[in-house]
């Protein structure tokens, strides 16, 4: 059976080419970079060549970029170092719909007596920027909102928001690990603080990220040891995982335009066939400011779960918002904060493409999904024939 | 993902008894679109009233599918005393074992048959009498106190596993350790310790215990919730609150207030606090 993967917002495959530029590094040229030998220096030089090609890729200078383990590590970073450089402020924003590396900290910094905000989305899973400056005040020390949202792919307006949090004395961080590598990011024409990326979610492997730190932030490191990246995260580097992450972000530069335009058409092949094919379904988020590569889509009387085995008996790898395959009893956080109801938040399914999938993939699963959902609903006693109404959320 | 038998997975893909039975003499219906899960069985006598026809349809995840489908085979060709017999173990079995996390379709599975006994006999079930104790799920108390009984359970997680209860907001956790509590107190004999009386408090101490109460304990609960709450006054034992956003408009505040707001207040500052809401 052919394995069709379209599971990328959860992880990607690593690039072959990759590989092939991380694989001396381990038994090859295996020295410290911080040694005083030539043997320890050539490491040195590819770990910084690694370090331009992500700021690169993001507009960045090579500085501003320090390597982390992951895009949890990341997060966690930027937003503990702006509440340790500025005590005296007690306020933290964030949003309802942040991936658990935001949201559970943000939860721990309220047991700790932090005053926390998290913004509400309406129904699209938007923000609305009266109620983000409403929110940002003086007290205001770390405003953290996720680019891209993993779930819907619903992109937030972050440009905006800085500039508030800016104009009010606030650090802005945003969590991009599914933004960087599938949208232009440019952080020199940019008033973003901090930004989170990760390795596993743009072809490199998973167990490196990075942080983006704009010249001039006052900053305090989250892991503190050795003098290593200019001291702002102690540990031996993860030289070929730097290596790997550099090289994936330099295929990301170059082919970002043109791949996307091309996910982005498969994706919308992929969308509207579901659409037309399956009664009942609902598109989940803003169609328009969304990530050009993720669809999330809800079969309304179904259950997601049901849905993700029987894809998964085809070869397909997708994921899914219900309660029932996270372990969870209640479905996403981010379907729920979107007021999804609960005849279509059970049945959702996340499509989310790369670059490596093809049009003859796309097919195969508008073939094999409609017959999938109508064989779950002759199941169901919820399901008495498709019920005609608008089906598309935008 | 989860570790299934290949007995749920050849049920789940290759389901028997699909459907509903015409003239059904029993009904059964349990679960719901919110909950993520539910069952309708339906069941037919014949002359010698044995089971002869036995449908389900059912909306959820594999395990649910299965248990449904492991249901109507194990009951037809049964009395109606015969097949009450059967419970969510005995469905367990006949799958071959389900994920812990799964144990609660085959209780599906159980209370569906119960049900629809009830409807043909015309009785009502206990639960429906029933306290609710989990306001997420719709969970009573007769249900959870079932489960641990069947089932020989012994912790929080596990009455989830099986039944959901305390599964969503959280609330309702302390009620279901307590009939915990019960059931294992009645089974072991076992005497708890009583607790040490509280010291008696000032009332400045007392003012002070319950508004850090309210805001370390409570607040962040309801917080998850959409939900919130203010003090407003404190009159002697009188705790006067207002509730706000998504528990100002939920149906189950009052049970908020005198399950939660109140039994944690009396838990952690004074046991003869009463709470009352007022609206501001």
């Amino acid at each position: 059976m052919k394995t069709i993967y379209v599971d990328n917002n959860a992880t990607t495959r690593v690039a072959p080419e990759v590989v092939e530029e991380m694989s001396p590094y381990f038994s090859e040229f295996y020295g410290n970079p911080s040694s005083m030998h030539f043997f320890g220096g050539q490491v040195q030089r590819k770990v910084e060549e690694a370090r331009e090609r992500v700021a690169a890729l993001i507009g960045a200078r090579p500085e501003e970029i320090i390597f982390t383990s992951c895009g949890t590590e990341s997060d966690n970073t930027a937003i503990m170092s702006a509440l340790h450089s500025n005590p005296e402020k007690r306020h933290v924003v964030s949003s309802r719909v942040e991936h658990p590396a935001v949201k559970n900290l943000v939860a721990q910094l309220k047991r700790e007596d932090y005053r926390v905000t998290e913004l509400p989305v309406d129904s699209k899973g938007l923000v609305s920027m009266e109620e983000v400056a409403r929110t940002i005040t003086d007290d205001t020390a770390i405003v953290s909102v996720m680019w891209a949202n993993n779930e819907t792919g619903v992109l937030f307006p972050v440009e905006e928001i800085a500039g508030l949090a800016k104009s009010r004395g606030a650090l802005f961080h945003t969590d991009a690990v599914q933004a960087v590598g599938k949208l232009p990011v440019n952080m020199a024409e940019s008033q973003i603080d901090m930004v989170s990326i990760s390795g596993h979610k743009l072809h490199a492997p998973k167990g490196i990220g990075a942080l983006y730190l704009r010249r001039g932030t006052r900053f305090s490191p989250y892991i503190i040891g050795g003098h290593q990246e200019e001291g702002r995260r102690g540990g031996t580097e993860n030289v070929p995982y730097i290596i790997g992450l550099g090289k994936a972000c330099e295929i990301a530069a170059r082919s970002l335009e043109d791949e996307y335009l091309r996910v982005r058409s498969l994706r919308d092949k992929l969308e509207n066939g579901l659409l037309e094919k399956i009664p009942n379904s609902i598109i989940n988020g803003d169609r328009e400011q969304r990530l050009p590569n993720t669809v999330s889509i809800s079969f309304e009387y179904v259950e997601g779960e049901s849905i993700l085995l029987k894809l998964s008996d085809k070869g397909i790898c997708a994921s899914s918002g219900s309660a029932c395959t996270s372990g969870s009893l209640e479905p996403s956080h981010v379907l729920r904060a979107m007021g999804v109801p609960f005849t279509a938040a059970h049945g959702s399914i996340r499509f989310s493409l790369s670059v490596y999938n093809t049009e003859e993939e796309i097919n195969y699963i508008l073939e094999v999904t409609p017959p999938i959902i109508e064989e779950l609903r002759s199941i169901s006693p919820f399901w008495k024939g498709p019920v005609a109404r608008s089906c598309s959320a935008s | 993902m989860w570790v299934y038998t290949d007995k749920v997975r050849d049920l789940f893909n290759n389901p028997k008894n699909v459907g509903e039975v015409d003239d059904a003499d029993g009904v059964g219906e349990v679960g719901s679109l919110s909950c993520g899960d539910a069952l309708k069985l339906t069941f037919k006598l014949d002359e010698a009233g044995r089971i002869s026809d036995a449908k389900f349809q059912t909306f959820g995840c594999a395990s649910a599918i299965a248990s449904s489908s492991a249901l109507t085979e194990m009951i037809i060709g049964k009395t109606l005393e015969e097949a009450e017999k059967i419970t969510n173990q005995d469905i367990v079995e006949f799958l071959g074992g389900l994920p812990d996390k799964k144990m609660h379709c085959s209780v599906m599975g159980q209370e569906a048959l119960q049900a629809a006994i009830a409807n043909y006999r015309g009785e009502r079930l206990p639960k429906e009498d029933s306290e609710i104790v989990c306001e997420c799920f719709g969970v009573t108390q007769s249900e959870i106190l079932d489960a641990i009984n069947h089932n020989n359970l012994t912790t929080l997680e596990q009455v989830t596993d099986y039944t959901k209860a305390g599964g969503g907001c959280g609330t309702c956790h302390e009620r279901i350790e307590e009939l915990l509590q019960e059931v294992i107190g009645q089974v072991g004999a076992e005497h708890r310790p009583k607790e040490p009386a509280k010291p008696r408090l000032s009332n400045i101490q007392k003012m002070k215990l319950i508004e850090e109460t309210l805001e370390r304990e409570i607040q962040p609960n309801l917080e998850k919730d959409g939900g919130s709450i203010e003090l407003v006054d404190i009159i002697g034992e009188r705790v006067l609150v207002s509730l706000k956003g998504a528990c100002a408009t939920c149906a189950a505040s009052d049970i908020t207030l005198k399950h939660y707001v109140e039994s944690k207040l009396r838990e952690l500052v004074a046991d003869t606090l009463v709470v009352e809401e007022v609206a501001q």
